[in-house]
């Protein structure tokens, strides 16, 4: 590759260069620190290419006309932080149920309410799994690097395209801010994952019926002739709401399961020093850095400890989880919040080994030497 | 001629309706359909956008691509599909609570782009799926079940609401003037801006019988006689105007479109 490929970046930005890479032709949103160079790019960015960028009124608002987006063809995104968050929940419920494929973007800063507008924080972890009300299964990515925003945006999309369903991409901060070399892809090599079109004629079109051998219902576009109906309502497979109790078992449990069941699918993660590690870190986003810091620094002292760091945090890489815990002694989870993901590691992890949580709210990044302390300690 | 537009616009296997004995909804649902029969529209080419509530059932009911979708939200989901797609034509159905109470914003704001979205709104002066209680359009002093002795807020004017908001077509009308409806919807599809369009409807079983209103009959001629047509209204005095309601096309303006706008922004790349 040559070197005019390789750009200095913000994470904010390669997440736009991400999305673009992966077909986005529409993007509304609302501005939010530290999200807002994610709109403001997207906005000059849109226009060059015959894409469609939108200031809405608010979250809600954004999150609404991307669901309308994206039924009416489009591949499309919205970005915020945590308040704007809070307001898009039950837009992304109603894309759950709706089946409709688009990706949501938290760029998370410290709260509750406006908090700490300007600093990290990883407190929307179980917001991103449990948000929006009612059961559901979710797709949550989490970035570390720069790089990682550009792939895990393309990522993002290919999954919300395939399963049909909204896909969160959980930065902070720091790494929505950060500048760091990124080497462009090439995109023509780059695997693009679109939704499956309807090859039924319009007559024969059962708008949520699973074909045979398909994960999800076939999805025309509004205005190619196949006037179906979408609701948020429980629906049957012809798309009309019904209060049958069989057919909401079996809608919400299929909702649940095509996410469930393909978790080889959907869980990506990054092992880091563990092949020989008798001890080992769980970190995930901008605070893996500083774990994988810590942990070269311990193993200098002579630690077999490593690192797994999720990059798809919901759903959660349990199977992975497992055989870890098996293997070590014990399991610390080091996150911005004050152990949310530990609930679900240690929930997973916990009757097989020890569980340990360290965590700040402050604001502040977490160093590797609070977590060679904390390790140390402990 | 009814059967007919019901056999090619709506989804029959879908009714009978979930609309109680005495509603205005399927009035006002006949004469939208009457409208885009009349204009000879594609199927194919309108989207029919709602919110939640009784009248935002009316989607399910249309064999047109539909979307129900969440309370209120029913213009920014609007927004979304025509922006992508300028070619359809995006007609919003909504009640009173849905487009003026927590839908407000949105709709203020649809206005201001002036996008081209027909939107009608189904004013039955009541949260009517949630089982009465009073909503933005609720006179003063009327009763609902979460007004007990009477309702202490004003009631918007919508349509002055969509005019100062931006709406490039205002109307009012009742569904005893159907064909006023009908005439109305077919010149908000025509106008390219955002069109409001206000429906007044009746819910006898839950705004109706709260306030003593009698029953549908009573109801409807209740609004042929307070409804006057704009010109006429001009002409009466304050103290006559005070319990007649203005009806009819009652403002127009001309300015570009926000997906034209958008679009001959696109050619400057
Ligand atoms: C976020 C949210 N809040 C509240 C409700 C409950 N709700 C459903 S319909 C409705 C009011 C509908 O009134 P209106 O828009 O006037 O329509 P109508 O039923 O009278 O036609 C309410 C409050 C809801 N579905 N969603």
């Amino acid at each position: 590759m040559a070197d005019n490929n390789v750009v200095l970046m913000q994470g904010n930005e390669a997440c736009v260069e991400g999305a673009l890479i992966a077909g986005m032709k529409f993007y509304a949103g609302y501005p939010i620190t530290p999200s807002t160079e994610i709109a403001e790019i997207s906005a000059s960015k849109l226009p060059k290419i015959g894409g469609k960028f939108i200031q809405m009124e608010d979250e809600i608002a954004s999150i609404s006309a991307v669901i309308g987006a994206s039924l009416a063809g489009n591949k499309a995104m919205t970005a915020t932080s945590g308040p704007g968050f809070s307001l898009k929940q039950e837009g992304i419920g109603y894309a759950i149920i709706a089946e409709v494929p688009c990706v949501i973007v938290n760029v998370q800063r410290g709260g509750p309410s406006t908090g700490l507008p300007t600093s990290p924080a990883q407190g929307d972890i179980m917001q991103a799994r449990w948000g929006t009300h009612g059961e559901h299964s979710i797709i949550a990515l989490c970035p570390s690097t720069v790089k990682e925003v550009l792939d895990v945006t393309i990522r993002a999309f290919n999954l919300s395209e395939k399963y049909r369903t909204p896909v969160i991409i959980l930065m902070d901060e720091v790494v929505g801010h950060m500048r760091e070399k990124v080497e462009l892809p090439n995109p023509s090599k780059i695997e693009i994952y679109n939704r499956k079109k309807p090859t039924s004629s319009p007559d024969d079109y059962m708008p949520y019926k699973v074909k045979d051998g398909d994960i999800v219902p076939e999805m025309p576009s509004i205005g190619e002739g196949y006037r179906y109906h979408v609701t948020g309502l429980v629906h049957d497979e012809y798309g009309f709401p019904t209060n049958d109790s069989s057919i909401a078992e079996k809608l919400i449990t299929r909702l649940v399961e095509k996410i469930e069941s393909n978790l080889d699918d959907i869980v990506e993660y990054e092992e880091y020093r563990l092949a020989d590690a008798d001890e080992a870190i769980i970190a995930y986003g901008s605070t893996a850095r500083s774990a994988k810091s810590a942990i070269n620094l311990l193993r200098e002292k002579g630690r077999k400890i490593g690192l797994f760091r999720p990059i798809t945090i919901w759903p959660s890489p349990k199977q992975q989880i497992e055989i870890l815990a098996k293997k070590v002694k014990r399991i610390s989870v080091i996150e911005m919040n004050l152990g949310q993901y530990y609930l679900e590691i240690d929930r997973i992890a916990g009757k097989y080994t020890n569980v340990t949580k360290y965590g700040s709210v402050n604001g502040e990044l977490i160093s590797p030497d609070e977590i060679i302390s904390f390790i140390e300690e402990d | 001629m009814v059967s007919k537009l019901i056999d090619k616009y709506y989804r029959t296997d879908r009714l009978p309706h979930i609309w109680c004995t005495g509603c205005g909804n399927g009035i006002v649902l006949r004469s939208i359909v009457k409208a885009i029969d009349n204009l000879g529209l594609n199927k194919d080419d309108i989207c029919v956008v709602s919110g939640i509530g009784c009248s935002s059932r009316a989607s399910g009911y249309l064999d047109f691509n539909t979307v129900h979708t969440t309370h209120g939200r029913a213009l920014a989901f609007a927004t979304g599909i025509k922006f992508s797609n300028p070619n359809l034509h995006v007609i919003v159905i909504t009640g009173d609570g849905d487009c003026a109470a927590i839908g407000g914003n949105h709709l203020i704001h649809a206005a201001r782009r002036n996008i081209d979205i027909t939107t009608v709104v189904f004013n039955n002066n009541i949260y009517g799926m949630t089982g009465g209680q009073y909503s933005p359009a609720t006179p003063t002093g009327d009763k609902g079940t979460t007004a007990p002795y009477g309702n202490i807020d004003y009631n918007f004017d919508l349509c002055e609401l969509a005019k100062a908001a931006g709406a490039t077509y205002v109307s009012r009308s009742t569904i005893y003037a159907a064909n006023m409806i009908i005439k109305q919807v077919e010149e908000g599809i025509k106008n390219k801006g955002f069109s409001f369009i206000e429906t007044l409807t009746i819910c006898p079983t839950y705004y109706g019988r709260k306030n003593s209103k009698g029953n549908a009959v009573d109801m409807v001629t209740h609004l042929k006689d307070s409804a006057v047509n704009i010109s006429a209204y001009e002409k009466l005095s304050e103290e006559e105007k005070a319990n007649r309601i203005p009806i009819g096309e009652l403002y127009k303006r001309n300015r570009p479109e926000y997906t034209e706008k958008y679009e001959s922004m696109m050619k400057l790349f």
